[in-house]
């Protein structure tokens, strides 16, 4: 995994298998407090403490299609190599929450890389699942969620191609605008 | 051209669109539709499926093809990422490995526009004549 938008893909993914309907993503970058920080919500059937537990360990998989599970290992790795943490916190029928921390300025940290592209892929591929994005910057934020979107676009699907385009640009856009503004 | 950048421009930008009929009202008969899904698991993600739906997404949108791109998780195909199923309207699904963006375009141009099969199809007992 080249950056830390694809490892926000896959970690997704497992919501996605939880049967979430509701994902809440939160990447907060505090370059005043030298941290990164990207949280994960859902509304999935959640886990067992065991189940937990057995998160970090590789081999573990509640999948039928292989025996290994490596998007959380690797995460953790990664946090863990770049001055950071990984923390997950669930219960059943609930849900899950994946929270990871970094220090920013760590030379080992993955880029972030095109967070607004990921998210845009994940919102446009599972139209039945609501998503929640924020982006802080040093303290200034910019949401979007599908709620509003799908509001704005009436009958017009997420996965029109046309509309993924747009909602991309206007995601980057704001983010760029949030990072610019602090810079004048 | 200016950037989007609220939901109101958003909106606007919509309705140009939908006057200059660039948007298919896909929602109605979703059937009828190309249905491409990228597998996306772990596996799929660290051998680039994100590269491949985007040029997938890329490709149709300028082609102008009448298709959807979703997302999977891991179809056991762990050694072929990235995999791309492609159901079109009428056919069974077709599962192409070892997908990158020379062979996401191929995929589109020979599969989906002339029905022409590929190699690197899914179970890999299957080679093209």
């Amino acid at each position: 995994m080249n950056d830390l938008a694809l490892h926000l893909l896959d970690i997704v993914q497992n919501s996605l298998s939880a049967g979430a309907t509701l994902i809440t993503i939160i990447v907060n970058e505090d370059l005043l407090k030298n941290k990164l920080c990207i949280k994960v919500k859902d509304n999935g059937r959640g886990m067992t403490e065991e189940q937990v537990k057995k998160l970090s360990d590789p081999f573990f998989t509640s999948r039928t299609t292989r025996r290994v599970g490596l998007g959380v290992p690797l995460l953790r790795q990664t946090a863990e190599q770049s001055g950071g943490r990984l923390k997950v916190t669930s219960q059943p029928g609930e849900g899950t929450t994946l929270e990871v921390h970094f220090q920013h300025d760590h030379i080992d940290r993955p880029p972030l890389g095109d967070i607004a592209n990921a998210v845009v892929l994940m919102m446009s591929a599972n139209p039945l699942v609501d998503f929640k994005y924020t982006y802080t910057y040093n303290g200034k934020s910019y949401e979007v969620d599908t709620v509003e979107l799908k509001e704005v676009l009436g009958d017009t699907p997420l996965s029109d191609l046309h509309i993924m385009g747009m909602i991309e640009e206007m995601i980057k856009t704001n983010q760029t605008d949030l990072k610019v503004c602090q810079f004048e | 051209m200016t950037k989007i950048k609220s939901l109101d421009e958003l909106r606007k930008k919509k309705q140009q669109l939908e006057q200059n009929l660039e948007i298919r009202e896909k929602s109605d008969h979703p059937e009828s539709l190309v249905q491409i899904k990228v597998a996306m698991a772990t596996c799929g993600i660290a051998s680039g499926a994100r590269t491949v739906m985007n040029a997938l997404v890329e490709k149709i949108r300028n082609d102008k093809i009448p298709a959807v791109v979703t997302q999977t998780g891991c179809m056991g195909y762990c050694y072929a990422e990235p995999t791309v199923e492609v159901k079109k309207p009428g056919h069974d699904p077709v599962v192409f490995s070892y997908v990158d963006v020379k062979k996401a375009e191929e995929i589109i141009d020979k599969y989906i526009k002339n029905n022409e099969l590929l190699d690197g199809i899914l179970p890999a007992n299957y080679q093209t004549i």
